[in-house]
């Protein structure tokens, strides 16, 4: 009965998206007209969006929304977060309920061509990981041949495993089971070695374990989930506000921007800071907004690397290692075009 | 000579003194009566304070022997062995009552609570003179009180939107309104039901099998996920509103049948003698037949509105945060107070406070039940 409501639910759904919105005005003047950005975020994820004590959002991906915001309208107050649900996300966002999707989402081939929507870019590279217990010794998964791994039935996580341990000729015994919390129950009362889930949420679950300085997160990541925003197709100039947006702030962090120094950069000699920053050049034009945009959004929330260390990374208690995020030429894989 | 002494003499022997009978009243005889009658009751009894006693050492051991009062984060609460841990709660206790409605406008949803339990307050307690009015303020002017004091934007209050509410409010406004709006829908349908119109009797049949015919989960998520689809690009439609539609309408089928229960239950005589008196339609209904089949079947109106308030904690899944989803968002990603014990804490404390309302309503009713039960047996 669920699964045949749902698949109608998705015909009816997906018919609707294809049919496709007719924009009658741009989303960028729609927003000004409305003197808000209207952002959609996911419901409560630890380090990407989340209601702190006071009520205020915060984390990675709301981040990227007030940064948004200051590039419109000089003001990262301006922006408007809709707690969404995974299923809702898609369908507040063609209905045009929200202006960008900042809510951890995979980026896929289908979402990005058929689902009615496009990727601005990559905010936060996730996949899966291990967790192991210190006490085992091991420092990397390819020392697991043999472990025992606590896996839900029936997921992805759960064909991801097989298939890496396939690739890299090794055994292990999964530990079966249904639910997440009770994976989790079970790797906690050392049914199993590993814990196996998205390298995000390991870190998350990792406080709510007994002792958490007793477990860690090995460096491989074995799937590969981008996670980025997302606007409505059909839009290019707003695609590209949010895409530029959120280059500025890994170009502000490879240049060495930050968002206490981001006044006295102004005056800097290098070319490439003074055409980021607006000083030099109006790159702003090409996307609508004024020549400061950048200036505003590094202002409003810093560089790409402190906003993550002050959501997810040693600034939190999360304490996630930069690892795939990192800068490129710090071996990771964030890299952003120049602004040229 | 001595008493002892003559009565050797007079072959008298001193009959010893006998055991007083068991006594028949007094705790210890009402123990004996009820707890240790038989060795079976006796067993029974041992074994229910042994469960009784380590429930009740447990929950104290949690909650306050092992429980964390002070710290400033969840690592405070991540000691070994830690309990519950306290000063989440506290931290969070304001966002639990509120949400996110704006710490300066807090006062407003306070007044609109405080009004709304001394309307409540002035209908339940008898005694209480003019309840005609009170209600009458609470069905009436009330809502419109509530509407302009909690969204703001008359009278030089500042708009709150719906997405800053949440918690304690949330579950308040879901299930009240679902109260309040359900009733005459119901009244609508019950009546639409037993109509001689067929096309009303049909469409009230049809309105009131759909929605009994699918769970309010599902009611919430089209309200939320299809609705927008439905309507021009761009003109959105606030998210508590849908749930409140959504919610009122279930709420309404349901009711409609409680209420046809008591509609059928009323005599056919009495239609008759309404009718033999020249009563009109409207008139028959409100003078004759509805104030005795709602007086029927209030125990079945107040058990479904006690559903209805466990029911509201569904809104989470459209990412509304009623009391459950506040705690449920708090507990898994602020990553301040991550820790083993936060997530049960927060549960223990959502599962109290609707607990202690439930339980009030529940009380309420039995007391309405008694009360109308004195009225039957005059």
């Amino acid at each position: 009965m669920k699964s045949i409501l749902t698949t109608g639910l998705a015909a009816i759904v997906l018919a609707a998206v294809t049919a496709g919105p007719v924009l009658a005005q741009g989303t960028l003047q729609k927003v000004k007209d409305r003197g808000q950005l209207v952002c959609g975020v996911n419901t409560g994820i630890a380090g990407f969006s989340a209601p702190d004590d006071k009520g205020n959002w915060s984390g990675l991906d709301v981040d990227l929304c007030r940064a948004v915001a200051a590039a419109i309208f000089k003001d990262p107050a301006k922006v408007k977060f809709v707690p969404l649900t995974a299923k809702e996300r898609f369908t507040a966002l063609q209905s045009g309920e929200i202006d960008v999707l900042s809510r951890n989402t995979t980026w896929t081939m289908s979402r990005d061509t058929s689902a009615g929507m496009n990727f601005a870019g990559i905010n936060y590279y996730d996949g899966q990981g291990f967790m192991v217990n210190k006490a085992l010794g091991v420092k990397s998964a390819k020392e697991l041949s043999g472990a025992s791994i606590c896996v839900q039935t029936g997921t992805t996580t759960e064909l991801n495993v097989a298939d890496y341990f396939r690739q890299q000729g090794m055994t292990y015994k999964p530990v079966v089971i249904e639910k997440l919390p009770e994976t989790l129950a079970a790797y906690n009362a050392g049914r199993c070695d590993v814990f196996t889930s998205d390298a995000s949420q390991l870190y998350a679950t990792r406080l709510t374990l007994g002792s958490p300085a007793d477990h860690i997160v090995l460096p491989e990541v074995i799937s590969k989930e981008p996670l980025g925003p997302a606007v409505r197709q059909g839009d290019a100039q707003w695609g590209n506000i949010v895409r530029w947006v959120l280059f500025a702030l890994i170009n502000a962090e490879e240049f060495a921007i930050t968002q206490e120094n981001v006044d006295k950069m102004k005056d800097s000699t290098n070319p490439e800071v003074k055409r980021l920053l607006g000083s030099e050049g109006d790159f702003g034009k090409g996307v609508g907004l004024d020549s400061d945009w950048a200036y505003q959004a590094i202002k409003a929330v810093g560089n790409y690397g402190e906003s993550f260390e002050r959501n997810v990374g040693q600034g939190s208690r999360l304490k996630i290692s930069r690892g795939q995020n990192a800068l490129w030429r710090d071996g990771g894989l964030q890299y952003a075009p120049p602004i040229r | 000579m001595t008493s002892a002494r003559r009565d050797e003499v007079m072959g008298h022997r001193a009959t010893p003194a006998r055991r007083p009978p068991p006594a028949g009243a007094g705790p210890l005889a009402w123990v004996r009566a009820n707890l240790f009658s038989s060795p079976l009751n006796a067993a029974l009894t041992l074994v229910g304070v042994w469960i009784t006693w380590t429930a009740a050492y447990a929950i104290v051991d949690w909650a306050l022997v092992r429980a964390v009062f002070t710290g400033s984060d969840g690592s405070a609460c991540a000691k070994e062995g830690a309990g519950a841990c306290w000063p989440f709660v506290t931290a969070k206790l304001d966002q639990f009552i509120y949400g996110r409605y704006p710490a300066a406008e807090r006062w407003r949803a306070d007044l609109t609570m405080a009004l709304f339990a001394a309307g409540l307050a002035g209908v339940m307690i008898p005694g209480v003179p003019r309840k005609g009015w009170i209600a009458a303020f609470l069905l009436i002017a009330f809502p419109a009180i509530a509407y302009v004091l909690l969204t703001g934007g008359h009278f030089g209050l500042a708009v709150v939107e719906t997405e800053m509410w949440g918690g304690l409010l949330v579950t308040l406004v879901v299930a009240v309104v679902g109260i309040v709006a359900s009733f005459p829908i119901a009244l609508a349908l019950a009546l639409g039901r037993r109509s001689r119109l067929p096309f009303v009797r049909w469409s009230s049949i049809g309105f009131i099998e759909l929605v009994r015919g699918v769970p309010l989960i599902t009611m919430l998520f089209m309200a939320s996920v299809m609705l927008p689809l439905f309507l021009p690009e761009g003109v959105t439609f606030d998210k508590l509103a849908r749930a409140l539609i959504g919610v009122a309408l279930f709420e309404g089928a349901y009711l409609a049948e409680v209420i046809r229960g008591g509609l059928q239950a009323i005599p056919r005589g009495q239609y008759e003698a309404a009718d033999a008196l020249g009563l009109s339609y409207p008139q028959k209904i409100g003078l004759v037949v509805m104030p005795q089949a709602l007086r029927l079947v209030i125990p079945g109106i107040v058990n479904s509105f006690i559903a209805l308030f466990k029911d509201t904690s569904l809104v989470l899944i459209i990412g509304l945060f009623d009391l459950l989803g506040i705690v449920q968002q708090a507990v898994s990603s602020d990553t301040t107070w991550l820790s083993p014990s936060t997530p049960l804490t927060g549960y223990v404390f959502a599962g109290f406070v609707f607990w202690v309302f439930c339980f009030g309503m529940s009380r309420y009713a039995q007391r309405i039940e008694r009360r109308l039960d004195e009225g039957q047996h005059r």
